[in-house]
């Protein structure tokens, strides 16, 4: 059963969050192990594996980089594993400005600037998204990811790099 | 005696006695621990004879032997440090490679762990006690006072653990309540905990933060509360940092003050816990008055200190700053800012500390909740909990790895399989390969921490997968499982998928305890309740002894007229005798005495019968005695 369905919604790439929250928590309530304390050990493990599951189809289509990903493996597009090496040139190239750029920023301000920039460029390319599915273009489609993968990275090592720079200015 | 248990109807005890046994909330604090029981959604923290609802977590070993638990271990302190153990809860499923962690911080002897096993244990009078049997203790106590308090077997607990606390540490907790005997119903995160109590209460919907400061650890959680779901969003925490090291600067100030003053102090560990004892009580004073002080004896030399409220917080302000820096942390891996904070919670005892409160509100914008008091409000939710499991309440807790589980690969790299903030219950998988050509076996090292290298994390487990048939380097697929259930557990297995070899283990980390450690434990524990049950057969037969003592005084000072000069004084000799015997510890003396006064004073109770009923008769007619007697 993929994400999706299991929680009972459409496998779209646009998703209402707070509808993801409704079946999540119906479908907790009847599945996690706090409800079978006193049930028969199969009845438990069983139990624990159904929320195992639940728990890992919230996780990955609540965010949404992480369920256009998901979307996209679902539509037969073949992305590399994560943390393995990026193959795009282009790409290539502007993850190691960016990287250079974060390396020189020697302030938070200057920090939070670059992470915002980023923020907006993932937003953007997120909203881009959903005409590449429409056009079942799947070349098209695994560029974008791979390239917002490396903007969700960046992202991440802005907040490390953010949090460095208040602990040393104490 | 026995006496025949009368119900009311309707009240009859249900008939399967051990599932309508009632199940607790247990607290286990590094300072403190509490016991609540949860009654119909309403929590309420059980308290001993004085109304005390915590109890010091501090054990005891008496060289005259037995156990002390809370107050009375904490009284041994002065005359016997060596014996006393606090903050054991620093220890929990500490190895030798952590001590440098809580080096300086605990004045015992501390044995790094041998063999197979490699968890610390204190050489504590003259017996090496791992933190598992100094915990069951505690646990032991607590058990007994809910006992005491429901006039029930007590048999199973929700406890409650650090948010922070990794799977070593949660192992042990478990294994601790084992030893107590306690079926463990579920190990939840303080902070949930908390916020299990206030959002009950008040039937809050929204985003609460929970800061919880204890004595020696520190956690910042981020939930979200939603019909009845509390679903902890992100959590972090320090499990060395708390109000313990607000008590040692203070009392390091002291013993520098001292050593200025030309008092050339031995510090010793009675020094250390006197000056600690002291730092306490000032640290406590500070938090409703500007300015306190202290007068430290050490070997009989007294020195006198003072400190104010500005110099407290300047000595404590790094250590505030550090759990403020985890807070902004933790609201970043939610993605979120303070002021989507609905409210905070306050929990633990060093959040009394003004200078906390005031920096936890200006972080937060808001003025933090503290209407249930912090050092019950995770018992109480503990409680509230154990309901839910038992059978009642409707709340449904989804809580999350605290720490990132992964495995070691080449070059001592750490590949996460489970980040940090999952949900759990969880199973996830990653697949490896080999790295020779003609590779049959892979070592697998389960490991927990946020670092890159595995020298930076804690090492859980290591096992190894045998068999795989011999394959060109990185053809083998070795896919390895991880599991972490409700508890926060791991069991983690690996296969090798072309072929399905497969190896499974249940991760006992690293500092967790051999199946012989246990087994003596519990055994221990077995010959420590006949040692108990010894002793309450005393106290019940001096009780009983007095009893018979205060009746008989009373007797005689009424009717010891009724007596001669010789059987009173034989009455005196026996009575005497039975006083001496309950100044004693000698139960079967007690019980002989008891029953050989018993004897000697009966004439004289048939004697005062007797009168009684002359004195009864006295002054009715036989006329009248005998109408009644003819009715």
């Amino acid at each position: 059963m993929d994400h999706f369905a299991r929680l009972g919604l459409p496998a779209a790439l646009d998703l209402e969050l707070a509808s993801l929250d409704r079946a999540y928590f119906a479908l907790q309530r009847q599945w996690h192990p706090d409800r079978f304390v006193a049930k028969p050990a199969a009845e438990r493990a069983r139990a624990s594996v159904e929320a195992a599951a639940l728990n890992d189809a919230y996780r990955t289509l609540k965010d949404p980089l992480s369920r256009a990903v998901y979307l996209a493996e679902l539509s037969g597009v073949e992305m590399p594993g994560d943390g393995k090496t990026i193959d795009d040139p282009e790409l290539l190239m502007e993850a190691m400005e960016a990287r250079e750029e974060l390396h020189d920023a020697g302030s938070a301000e200057a920090v939070d600037a670059l992470a915002a920039k980023v923020r907006e460029d993932m937003k953007a390319s997120l909203n881009g998204l959903g005409s590449l599915f429409l056009a079942g273009d799947k070349p098209a489609i695994r560029k974008a990811l791979l390239r917002l993968r490396y903007l969700d990275k960046f992202a991440e090592e802005a907040r490390a790099r953010r949090m460095n720079l208040e602990r040393s200015s104490v | 005696m026995t006496l025949l248990e009368i119900h009311e109807p309707g009240e009859t005890p249900l008939p399967h006695a051990g599932e309508g046994s009632p199940a607790v909330g247990i607290d286990l604090g590094t300072t403190n621990s509490v016991v609540a029981i949860a009654r119909e959604g309403k929590p309420a923290a059980l308290h001993d004879e004085t109304g005390k609802a915590m109890v010091p977590s501090v054990v005891g070993y008496p060289s005259s032997g037995g156990v002390l638990v809370g107050d009375e271990a904490r009284l041994l302190m002065p005359q016997e440090p060596r014996n006393v153990v606090a903050s054991i809860k620093r220890l929990m499923g500490r190895g030798a490679a952590d001590l440098h962690t809580v080096a300086g911080v605990l004045p015992y002897e501390i044995e790094p762990g041998s063999g197979e096993t490699d968890m610390v244990k204190l050489r504590i009078a003259g017996k090496a006690r791992s933190p598992v049997e100094i915990s069951a203790e505690i646990l032991k106590a607590l058990r007994k006072r809910a006992e005491a308090a429901l006039d029930k077997p007590v048999e199973r607990a929700v406890i409650t653990v650090p948010a922070y606390f990794d799977d070593a540490a949660r192992t042990a907790t478990r294994d601790a309540a084992r030893v107590a005997g306690l079926e463990v119903l579920r190990l939840v995160n303080e902070p949930t905990a908390a916020a299990l109590a206030y959002g009950l209460d008040k039937g809050s919907e929204g985003l609460y933060a929970v800061y919880d400061l204890g004595g020696g650890t520190f956690d910042f959680s981020l939930l979200r509360l939603e019909k009845g779901v509390f679903q902890v969003l992100a959590t972090g925490g320090d499990t060395a940092l708390g109000g313990d090291d607000f008590d040692r600067a203070i009392a390091e100030r002291m013993l520098a003050e001292r050593n200025k003053d030309g008092l050339g102090d031995q510090i010793d560990e009675a020094a250390v816990k006197s000056a600690l004892a002291l730092a306490r009580h000032m640290k406590e004073q500070l938090s409703d008055r500007d300015q306190t002080s202290g007068r430290l004896e050490l070997v009989g030399v007294p020195s006198f200190h003072a400190l104010t409220r500005a110099e407290f917080d300047a000595m404590i302000a790094d250590y505030v700053k550090r759990t403020l820096d985890i807070a902004r942390h933790v609201l970043g891996d939610a993605d979120m800012a303070p002021s989507e904070i609905q409210g905070v919670v306050l929990v633990g005892g060093s959040t009394r500390v003004p200078l906390v409160r005031a920096e936890v509100a200006k972080m937060i914008g808001k003025a933090p909740l503290t209407d249930i008091d912090p050092d019950e409000v995770v018992a109480l939710g503990a409680a509230l909990q154990a309901e839910a499991l038992t059978g009642g309440g409707d709340t449904l807790l989804l809580d999350v790895t605290p720490l990132s589980l992964g495995l070691e690969t080449m070059g001592g790299i750490v590949e996460k399989v489970v980040p940090r903030n999952t949900p759990i219950p969880v199973q996830l998988a990653q697949d490896f390969t080999t790295y020779q050509d003609g590779q049959t076996a892979m070592a697998i090292h389960v490991v927990q921490g946020e670092r890159e290298m595995v020298a930076d994390c804690r090492s859980l487990a290591r096992f190894e997968l045998l068999g795989i048939p011999p394959m060109t380097a990185g053809a083998a697929r070795i896919r390895v499982s991880f599991a972490v259930d409700a508890d926060g557990l791991l069991t983690v297995s690996a296969e090798e998928r072309t072929t399905g070899v497969q190896q499974r283990i249940e991760v006992k980390p690293s500092y967790g305890l051999s199946h012989d450690d246990m087994a003596d434990m519990l055994y221990d524990s077995l010959e420590n309740a006949e040692a108990d049950m010894t002793a309450r057969l005393l106290t019940e037969a001096k009780v009983e002894g007095r009893r018979n003592l205060l009746a008989l005084d009373a007797a005689l000072a009424k009717d010891g007229a009724l007596l001669d000069a010789a059987e009173r004084a034989e009455l005196d000799q026996g009575r005497a005798r039975l006083e001496a015997a309950m100044a004693g510890e000698d139960r079967d003396e007690i019980n002989a005495a008891a029953d050989a006064l018993e004897t000697l004073s009966k004439p004289f109770a048939e004697r005062r019968m007797d009168r009684g009923i002359r004195e009864a008769l006295a002054g009715k007619s036989v006329n009248e005695l005998e109408s009644r007697v003819g009715e």
